[in-house]
């Protein structure tokens, strides 16, 4: 884009024309990313801060977490090389094939939910209003932490005088014990989740939406099509490739789940809700297993990529539809 | 035709509300409700008396109107006085957490995003060898997942000798996160050249060029990435409860589950943690407050495309 509007093509040879074709060049090379001298020395020392935490607190310990997975280490003696010792002990342990179990049931009923409300929200802000009042409002609840959300809504679900209980029991239902049964347990942090994220998501999905030309819309329009139509013929097609990074990060996020359990039910009741982020955590500074709860780190990240990819795959993600 | 097709379709839907946009209407109300509710319920609990509370827990307003939950939070009330309102005797120091809270984000925040943008102005707009091969890597570090790297964090913090400081809560996400390199270099790349190419011709150099013509020009993705940086780092839980120990390095998210842990399971106190809860999140509401509409806006519009 740059390169075409510098010099139009010339067939006489113009003094400047050499100089203009050789500017040309060294801008191709440039956006390449190529050529020898350039700006090195400047850019080595722009990028050194950035590249020194990359090399130092992510690619350095995305490889020592590897090799700590293969050791026994309780961080007051040296790490002692076991080879697969963790790894077997991990597959024949039932409360980490548990804590993977819940962990995907938390993941599967959160995203199925936000990601349906978040898109509804999104095309309702695209269509009925684009006030950005109401933006802000849906994206109060990202403000507040985890922490802060776990606390909130482990005080509304109280069974004993909590104000969701109340409003059920005034519908003439019996109590719900959200937080402390077995089965509600994991559905019910999944909700408070989505209250917490469901805004974010929303605003990531209605700035794809804002992508989408009107005159698509006003074209369907005009051929008679309803807006539920509109929705499933235009914006869902249209909106693919954005949804499908959405929903690759929002997963990710998800698999990650700690602070909401750690605060609300603190992994139980009996298991119910150990997620494996918890289980890591327990095995790490509760019982100092480094080794081992490495070794299931190591396992999440396998897990998270194999979904990463596979759900790249599924949604052809990158690939747009329009034009 | 144009005239034609526009006009004549709208005029009804424009005179009376049809029964689908009146649905549409119910549940974007039912959405704000939903979000909203919450945050009432904070205020009027934490204004409310934990024996009121007991007494009419269905009350839409506070009963038993008390500041007793803020006094306790603060620390304002003797132990006895404390525990006879319902709370556990522990108090939060509010005002070193909120410090070391503050001090954490703000550290995190501007050095996150000003070497940030340094690496993506070098990945956008510099000429060297080997960029794009460092921009994929740089990319690659967007798979690895936060909790991946945050055990043998935690060992490098400790062998640094960093465990229970500020620094050692700050340091690993003090000098970039790719998301942040990757938000900013779209921004750089869509730049038009001549803005740099004039700067040049007036004889600045590329260090002036940067900090004096293109980093301004970046304020709105720099301010929404910053607040959003701010918020993440203000609400982190997991890594400052695995480095803080002690009060010296607590941060507010950290002290609000002790504060939550303390409180008497037979009969919590609801009022006083609630009034923590608000205490808590406020410095975030505001901060939203005084940014929203930018955000808003600008969320999306150069982070996913």
């Amino acid at each position: 884009m740059t390169v075409a509007s510098s010099s139009p093509p010339t067939r006489v040879r113009l003094p400047g024309a050499e100089a203009a074709r050789r500017k040309t060049k060294d801008r191709i090379r440039e956006r390449d990313g190529g050529g020898s001298g350039g700006d090195g020395a400047l850019a080595a020392v722009f990028i050194a801060p950035a590249l020194l935490g990359f090399l130092v607190f992510l690619l350095w310990p995305t490889l020592r977490g590897i090799y700590l997975s293969f050791t026994r280490f309780n961080l007051l003696t040296p790490a002692e090389w076991v080879g697969l010792d963790n790894y077997v002990r991990m597959v024949n342990d039932p409360i980490f094939w548990g804590s993977l179990k819940v962990t995907v049931e938390y993941v599967v009923i959160n995203i199925g939910i936000q990601t349906v409300a978040a898109l509804a929200i999104a095309v309702l802000m695209q269509r009925l209003t684009k006030s950005a009042l109401l933006r802000g409002i849906v994206l109060t609840p990202y403000l507040v932490s985890n922490v802060v959300a776990g606390i909130v809504w482990l005080w509304m679900l109280d069974t004993q005088l909590g104000i969701g209980n109340r409003v059920i029991g005034a519908f003439g239902f019996d109590h719900i014990p959200f937080l402390t049964d077995e089965t509600w347990a994991i559905p019910t942090i999944a909700l408070i989740n989505v209250w917490r994220h469901v805004g974010y998501t929303a605003l990531l999905l209605f700035a794809g939406l804002q992508a989408i030309p009107s005159d698509v819309y006003e074209a369907a329009k005009v051929d008679g099509a309803s807006e539920w139509r509109m929705f499933w013929r235009v914006t869902l097609p249209l909106l693919r490739p954005v949804l499908a990074v959405v929903l690759i990060m929002t997963v990710i996020g998800s698999f990650q789940v700690f602070d909401s359990v750690a605060v609300t039910t603190g992994g139980g009741p009996a298991n119910a809700t150990n997620v494996l982020q918890l289980y890591i955590y327990g095995s790490a500074f509760g019982r100092f297993q480094f080794g081992y709860a490495s070794a299931m780190s190591v396992a999440l990240l396998v897990v998270l990529s194999v979904i990463t990819v596979i759900q790249y795959r599924l949604t052809r993600a990158g690939h747009t539809d329009l034009g | 035709m144009a005239a034609v097709t526009t006009t004549a379709p709208r005029t009804p839907a424009r005179r009376r509300i049809s029964p689908g946009r009146a649905l549409a209407w119910a549940v974007m109300t039912a959405i704000v409700v939903i979000t909203l509710v919450p945050f009432y319920w904070i205020l009027r609990t934490a204004l409310s008396s934990n024996a009121g509370l007991t007494a009419d827990p269905s009350s839409p307003l506070p009963t038993g109107l008390t500041g007793g939950g803020f006094a306790r939070v603060f620390g304002q009330q003797s132990t006895k006085e404390a525990l006879a309102q319902g709370g556990a005797g522990g108090s939060i120091d509010f005002w070193r957490y909120l410090l070391n809270s503050v001090v954490v984000s703000t550290l995190i925040t501007v050095c996150q995003i000003l070497f940030s943008a340094m690496a993506a102005y070098a990945f956008a707009r510099l000429r060297w060898r080997g960029r794009d091969r460092m921009f994929g890597l740089f990319l690659a570090g967007l798979m690895v997942p936060t909790i991946f790297t945050f055990l043998p964090n935690f060992v490098l913090i400790k062998q640094l000798g960093l465990v229970d400081t500020l620094l050692g809560i700050a340091l690993p996400s003090l000098f970039m996160t790719p998301f942040a390199v990757f938000f900013l270099r779209q921004f750089f790349m869509n730049l038009p050249r001549e803005v740099e190419e004039a700067a040049l011709l007036d004889g600045a150099g590329k260090v002036r060029i940067f900090f004096r013509v293109l980093l301004p020009m970046a304020s709105t993705p720099v301010v929404t990435l910053g607040v959003l940086t701010y918020i993440t780092a203000w609400n982190d839980y997991f890594w400052p409860l695995m480095v803080s120990y002690s009060d010296s390095s607590r941060v507010l998210t950290v002290a609000l589950s002790i504060f939550r842990a303390q409180t008497p399971q037979s009969g919590t106190d609801w009022s006083g943690l609630m009034a923590a809860t608000l205490v808590a999140a406020l410095p975030m509401l505001v901060l939203f407050g005084c940014f929203a509409r930018r955000i808003v806006n600008s969320i999306g519009f150069s982070g996913i495309k």
